[in-house]
């Protein structure tokens, strides 16, 4: 499937680390302000997949990445790119929500300040903005200088995703933010993900199809490392094209 | 099992034991707040305040030198060089050898810059030589903190857009219980160790006005004293050990709540 203006555009993306091939020919558009799930087993290479994205890949020694990542037409791969810059522009949200070892007001100011924000005022601003539109602001607005830690795992998680929306991002991505959840706060946040998807475009890696289901409006399959099938939700799952897919779907849902 | 227990347990009792019989006879308040005065190796008054502040000065210095000197290597290896750089493993590799060179060796290194630089023995020479006793402690134990903090911290900052120089910030702050067990241990280290300072710090009556002169301690005033024949002065080197031990006590019991304390706050 190909869009007209994608947010994020894959060409023939590879990725090998070490001997082994993780992501083969990869190509791929994520559309702008939806929702785009990635599904498939577990080891298939969705999270990898999701950090190229934002780069957080090529760290490591033994990574190769080649092809090409377009954000919004531009190769996050090419020369003059600014890694810190580009970055910036999409949030993450991982399995486990990791809160900076800081308070709770100083997670969410924690971008705003190294990009440069220093006046009180605006970062006060800045955190109540982002803790409201995560719901949080009700519940942590008397202890925000409370170590984050302090927080239940599900405030944890949405206080992450706030900290990730402080910097003003375009993307979020997130991978599998729900896995470490109780049912309650999964919902909440797949709720800010329907919220969210007005403004950002949401790259989301789950394993639960119920929940690819309940929220995203394309779904990306994958299997070892490759895609096997990319369409609108209910396409995919209720009329797969490929084999492959068709028995996935099948073992997860039934 | 209990066997050893007991061992471990019952040596540790009778070295305090002996410490603070022995050392307790010639405990005094002079012993702590003077310097010797004449005739004081064969007896007559003083105390030790110079091997005290001696000793203070060069594990203050030491444990100050090492951080400024490791800090900048772990969080390179760590945070700026890619994971498994040949730079990273060589430097693991050197923290782990020179953690085993015994402290003579340092001090004989020392010693030897010294006298290439026509240098006298002084507390500058004695900071340095057990800096370099401490850093690969230091190093090994900061190192292997900061290892193991989960990727997600780096993941987050940098998805912020934090620079590498910012990450690095934010693991310091996440690993400070684990630093602050490093200090404790290469301090402990660092204010008993004889062997390093012998050579490069001296013995003096005095204390140290300027990191040019030389400084005394108390493991090399204990040594010293004991070699006594006279029964006075041997007793005052189990004052001096008394005095180290305790010394050991607080920074290892402080060491301990404050990493407690910043461990419940998580910061
Ligand atoms: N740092 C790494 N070193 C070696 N292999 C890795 C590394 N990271 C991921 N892999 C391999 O890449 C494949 C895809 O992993 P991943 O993207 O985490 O899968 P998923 O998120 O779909 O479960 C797996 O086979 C995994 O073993
Ligand atoms: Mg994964």
């Amino acid at each position: 499937m190909t869009f007209e203006s994608p947010h994020i555009r894959v060409k023939d993306l590879n990725v090998h680390i070490g001997d082994h091939h993780i992501l083969k020919n990869i190509c791929l558009d994520i559309p702008d302000k939806k929702i785009t799930s990635f599904i498939g087993p577990s080891g298939c290479g969705k999270t990898t997949l999701l950090k190229t994205f934002n780069r957080l890949l090529d760290r490591d020694k033994e990574v190769r990445v080649s092809g090409e990542v377009l954000l919004d037409g531009e190769d996050i791969y090419g020369r003059q790119v600014e890694v810190t810059s580009m970055r910036r522009k999409m949030g993450l949200l991982s399995q486990r929500p990791f809160p900076l070892p800081m308070s709770i007001y100083d997670n969410i100011a924690y971008g705003p300040r190294i990009h440069g924000t220093r006046k009180k005022k605006e970062l006060n601003q800045s955190v109540e903005y982002h803790l409201r539109a995560t719901g949080l602001w009700e519940e942590v607005k008397d202890r925000l200088n409370s170590p984050a830690t302090s927080l239940s795992i599900g405030q944890q998680q949405r206080l992450c995703l706030a900290r990730g929306l402080a910097v003003e991002p375009e993307i979020i991505l997130g991978d599998e933010p729900t896995s470490a959840l109780d049912p309650l706060s999964t919902q909440r946040i797949e709720e800010l993900f329907l919220q969210l998807k007005d403004k950002y475009t949401i790259v989301l890696v789950t394993h639960i199809l119920r929940q690819a289901r309940r929220v995203s409006d394309y779904i990306v399959f994958i299997y070892m490392g490759e895609i096997v099938e990319f369409g609108p939700t209910e396409e995919l799952l209720l009329n797969p094209k490929e084999k492959l897919t068709r028995e996935y779907v099948k073992g997860y849902i039934s | 099992m209990v066997l050893a227990t007991t061992i471990i347990v019952g040596s540790l009792v009778m070295i305090l034991w002996t410490i603070t019989v022995r050392g307790i006879r010639s405990l005094n308040w002079d012993m702590v707040s003077k310097v010797p005065e004449g005739g004081f190796y064969i007896g007559k008054g003083g105390g030790l305040l110079n091997a005290i502040i001696g000793s203070v000065y060069i594990t203050m210095g030491a444990t100050l030198l090492g951080l400024l000197i490791s800090i900048p290597v772990v969080l390179y290896i760590n945070i700026y060089a890619r994971k498994d750089s040949w730079l990273a493993t060589v430097a693991r590799f050197t923290f782990d050898v020179s953690f085993g060179i015994p402290s003579i060796v340092y001090g004989a290194f020392g010693f030897t810059i010294m006298v290439y630089f026509g240098l006298r023995a002084s507390l500058l020479a004695g900071i340095i030589t057990v800096t370099l006793v401490i850093i690969p402690i230091l190093a090994r134990a900061m190192d292997e903190v900061i290892r193991r903090t989960p990727g997600e911290l780096s993941d987050a900052t940098y998805s912020l857009g934090a620079t590498r120089w910012e990450t690095s910030k934010v693991f310091l702050r996440q690993s400070l219980p684990g630093i602050m067990t490093a200090i404790l241990l290469s301090s402990g280290r660092a204010i008993g160790d004889a062997a390093s300072v012998l050579f490069t710090a001296g013995y003096t009556d005095s204390i140290p006005a300027s990191l040019g002169q030389p400084a005394a301690t108390l493991p090399l005033a204990i040594f010293f004293q004991l070699s006594s024949p006279i029964q006075e002065v041997q007793d005052r080197a189990y004052a001096a050990a008394l005095i180290l031990t305790v010394i050991v006590l607080i920074i290892s019991l402080g060491s301990k709540y404050f990493s407690k304390k910043l461990s419940k706050n998580k910061i």
